[in-house]
């Protein structure tokens, strides 16, 4: 189990240097530069463009540049934004919290959900049921999130004033962060109603980022349930009389997991990249919605930063499913350790 | 959930935030961003002056709300010396700053926190100068302070001098800019003390009608009315920014009552806006510009006729409807209605294609192609500057110039159409900073501003002339009538086809009352009142 646990941890160095390169390569290619964006139309003198420039440290050879931001890394510092004047890291930690929570939400609710329907298709393959539940799989995987959440803000907090349209919890509940989390905030600052409006507030943009992986999970798990639910032990577990409910939640799930497992973990992935529609368009305070705005504006020190934090939650969350998949089936531990 | 509907009723009504307030009411701004930070003069946006400025500081001077008309502020009056070299302002006594949680003034303000405001800008030496990572001072830069201003010094506690390298006429009205906020010279001395300088952009504390409670980043800011405010406190009592970016969202937020004001409704949303009876939609002249440049020194636009004949091809009424939805009013001048010694008697050039092809003749010009560059974003000057380009292009169709559109990525585009020898015309606009028309004469057509913002590349010592001598003028009048001729002679040499101002449209709540649009495009809440 060390020897698999060192070599995946292995497989993470090339990846993160290739994430630094990209990461700080990736926004110089966007033509423009920060300091022409933060003039505007009145413009600047060639002499002051390059002072600027110089100030910012952007005149730099590239790969100077690349050295002071690799060695930044590895003393935990990720540079100032150009925007704000704060540290990235500082940043990133105070939006963090946000997305963590809505992907937590969206997640569960895709997990939740996503699992019981693609069994229950799987188990009732080729009736109306398994169709209505692939069919509206593709369509949530096929749907753009910016129309699909416009669409529920609309019905839902328009038209019947069920949810609210946007934010984090009602104006009306002001107390400081602690966490960063709203619903233990919320909890922690005993205002009476708060919690319920944290939580009816995390509605819609739970549905509206767990749609995608929702859909996925409900057909990777159809898929993998009937292949186990064809395999010789499921059918000698049903020759010996055990009860329909018992073979398939009990011997097949287990097994057609073992996938799904990794799906979801690569959906950690998608979930962080769906997070930025959803989080603008409910003006949700997370790292989504400051990547955007840093895109931008160009802020060269955030994108880089933010983009290789996210890089490296993704890269740690699928070595953990890594590693969890090797628990689960000590095959693979084996056959690779 | 249906109670929701009652909650702007309730934070209006009985509000707690402010600890105990029983009739507390609260305004709820759903601003179309996040603030860069709190000291305005390290900034150039108006989403950032909105949350600073605008409601935290005061300046020596200041525009009436609504108007571009200059009046006293934490200065009570001021005095030019002969030689327009010397400006000296006597401030207001009594002006309190804001007390909060993490700032309690000993002093009220004066001359000190006036030189410390300028000072941090002006001279490098000032240990305020690079006060916080990558600090650069780009309005004061852009206004040419470093070279206009010699000197701000202090002549009592009550009175303050700035002396001037030259004799500059708009002097006052760039003093009632963003940049130009007083900062209280006695907080900065304790976040310098406690190490803590960068506290001045998170934590602002100023003189203004609101003091800051708390910035959540992307989400919400909150403010309370100055108790002791010197103009008298403001009619609401709390004052909340719920950043909402998406301008669908925002509609939505009004519509059900999550916030009282929209500052940017969506052009398609506007009908809707008009026909909610729990809604209104004030709108107004916008102090802008939107035209087409053409590059004066490139054949065959440095023939007057030439330019002349693509402004009698292009159909603004078209161009209104089609880009701007009816929000916006045919340009005839650089300068909008809006902004004074605005020349009303100059006649716009006709919509006549048909004398358009016999100019064109006459000078000569046979088979023109040309380039048109449609900006890569939208500005309220110009919502839409692909469709722009494509009428323009269909209009110099019908007088037989052939026209390709082409496009940059928005800062790519700023800096390829200063370039002296470009090709083709350029989209482009200009909103005014200060309600003075030399922000838009000699900051867009001034033969300094050739190379930069001049992307006509336009040079004429007759208009220069007449720009220059209107800045060292004092007398307003005087002042005017100069302007007015440069307005003439910039039509008759045509350097830009003037296309449009915009219309400003506010959407808000039928509750709120007082709103005054502000010309300058900002968004300011003191006087405003919920009923």
């Amino acid at each position: 189990m060390l020897a698999f646990l060192l070599r995946r941890i292995g497989l993470l160095i090339p990846t993160f240097i290739g994430v630094t390169v990209a990461s700080f390569g990736f926004i110089r290619l966007l033509p423009g530069d920060p300091v022409l964006l933060m003039a505007g139309e009145r413009g600047l003198s060639p002499e002051r463009h390059a002072a600027l420039l110089k100030e910012f440290g952007f005149d730099r050879p590239l790969w100077v540049q690349y050295w002071d931001y690799l060695s930044g890394i590895f003393q935990g510092d990720l540079g100032f934004s150009l925007v704000t004047k704060n540290p990235v890291i500082d940043e990133f930690f105070t939006l963090f919290p946000a997305t963590v929570e809505l992907s937590i939400c969206a997640m569960i609710f895709a997990v939740a959900l996503g699992i019981p329907a693609g069994m229950f298709a799987a188990v009732k393959r080729g009736t109306a049921f398994d169709h209505t539940v692939m069919g509206t799989a593709l369509i949530g995987y096929s749907m753009p999130i910016f129309w699909w959440g416009l669409l529920l803000i609309i019905f839902f907090s328009g038209i019947l004033q069920w949810t609210p349209v946007s934010g984090r919890i009602s104006l009306l509940y002001f107390f400081p962060d602690v966490t960063g989390f709203m619903t233990i905030d919320a909890v922690l600052s005993g205002q009476k109603g708060a919690l319920r409006s944290a939580l009816s507030h995390l509605i819609l943009p739970t549905i509206v980022l767990g749609t995608i992986p929702l859909a996925v999970i409900a057909r990777q798990t159809r898929s993998a349930m009937l292949e186990v639910l064809s395999e010789d032990y499921v059918r000698t577990a049903r020759s010996k009389g055990l009860s329909a409910l018992r073979v398939v939640g009990v011997h097949a799930l287990r097994n057609a997991l073992i996938p799904v497992i990794t799906t979801i973990g690569l959906q950690v992935g998608v979930l962080l990249a769906g997070a930025i529609l959803t989080e603008t368009i409910f003006s949700w305070p997370g790292i989504g919605k400051w990547m955007v705005d840093s895109i931008f504006r160009r802020d060269y020190p955030s994108v880089q930063g933010g983009l290789l934090m996210i890089a490296l939650i993704v890269m740690i969350v699928n070595l953990i499913v890594d590693l969890l998949y090797g628990l689960i089936n000590p095959r693979i531990r084996h056959k690779e350790g | 959930m249906k109670c929701r509907k009652l909650m702007l009723g309730a934070l209006s009504g009985a509000l707690m935030l402010s600890g105990g307030a029983v009739q507390a009411k609260t305004l709820i701004f759903c601003s179309e961003g996040s603030p860069e930070g709190f000291d305005p003069a390290l900034y150039t946006s108006g989403t950032t002056f909105d949350a600073s400025s605008r409601h935290i500081y005061n300046k020596l001077v200041e525009f009436e709300r609504g108007t571009t008309k200059i009046g006293p502020a934490l200065a009570e009056s001021w005095s030019i010396s002969k030689d327009g070299k010397e400006y000296t302002f006597k401030l207001r006594k009594g002006v309190k700053f804001h007390t909060t949680a993490f700032f309690k003034p000993t002093r009220d303000f004066n001359a000190d926190d006036v030189v410390f405001s300028f000072t941090r800008q002006l001279k490098k030496d000032s240990p305020w100068h690079k006060y916080t990572a990558g600090t650069s001072w780009e309005y004061f830069n852009g206004m040419s302070m470093p070279k206009l201003l010699k000197d701000v010094s202090k002549v009592d506690d009550y009175t303050v001098k700035f002396t001037l390298t030259r004799p500059e006429a708009p002097m006052i009205a760039n003093l009632g800019m963003d940049f130009a906020s007083i900062m209280s010279k006695e907080y900065a001395d304790k976040l310098d003390k406690a190490g803590n300088k960068k506290d001045l952009n998170q934590k602002p504390i100023g003189t203004g009608p609101f003091k800051f409670q708390a910035y959540q980043k992307d989400a919400v800011i909150r403010y309370q009315a100055h108790e002791t405010y010197w103009a008298g406190k403001a009619p609401i009592d709390n004052l909340v920014f719920a950043i909402t970016t998406d301008a669908a969202v925002r509609h939505q937020r009004l519509k059900a009552g999550e916030c009282h004001f929209n500052p940017y409704p969506n052009p398609a949303d506007l009908a809707a806006i008009k026909k909610d009876p729990a809604l209104k939609l004030p709108q107004q002249e916008g102090l802008n510009v939107g035209y087409l440049a053409y590059n004066t020194t490139v054949a065959p636009f440095n023939n007057v006729k030439v330019r002349k004949a693509l402004n009698m091809a292009i159909n603004k009424q078209a161009i209104l409807d089609a880009v701007f939805q009816g929000a916006g009013k045919a340009a005839k001048n650089p300068i909008p209605p809006t902004i004074w010694s605005y020349n009303n008697a100059i006649k716009d050039d006709p919509y006549d294609p048909a004398a358009a092809k016999k100019l064109l003749a006459e000078a000569g010009v046979k088979d023109l192609s040309m380039e048109i560059w449609a900006m890569p974003v939208q500005r309220p000057y110009n919502p839409n500057a692909r469709r722009m380009a494509e009428l323009l292009q269909a209009d110099f169709g019908k007088i037989g110039v052939k026209v390709k559109i082409v496009s940059y990525e928005w800062g790519e585009y700023l800096k390829r159409s200063k370039a002296k020898d470009r090709k083709g015309a350029v989209l482009l606009g200009w909103t005014g900073d200060n309600g003075d028309p030399d922000n838009f004469l000699a900051v867009l057509l001034g033969c300094d501003a050739v190379g930069g913002a001049n992307r006509a590349q336009w040079c004429n010592k007759e208009f220069d002339g007449l720009i220059q001598k209107a800045k060292v003028v004092s007398d307003s009048a005087a002042r005017t009538k100069l302007y007015e001729q440069a307005q003439v002679v910039f039509k008759r040499e045509a350097p830009w086809a003037t296309i449009a101002h915009s219309v400003v449209f506010k959407a808000m709540r039928k509750e709120v009352t007082g709103y005054k649009i502000d010309p300058f495009g900002g968004h300011n809440f003191y006087g405003v009142d919920i009923k």
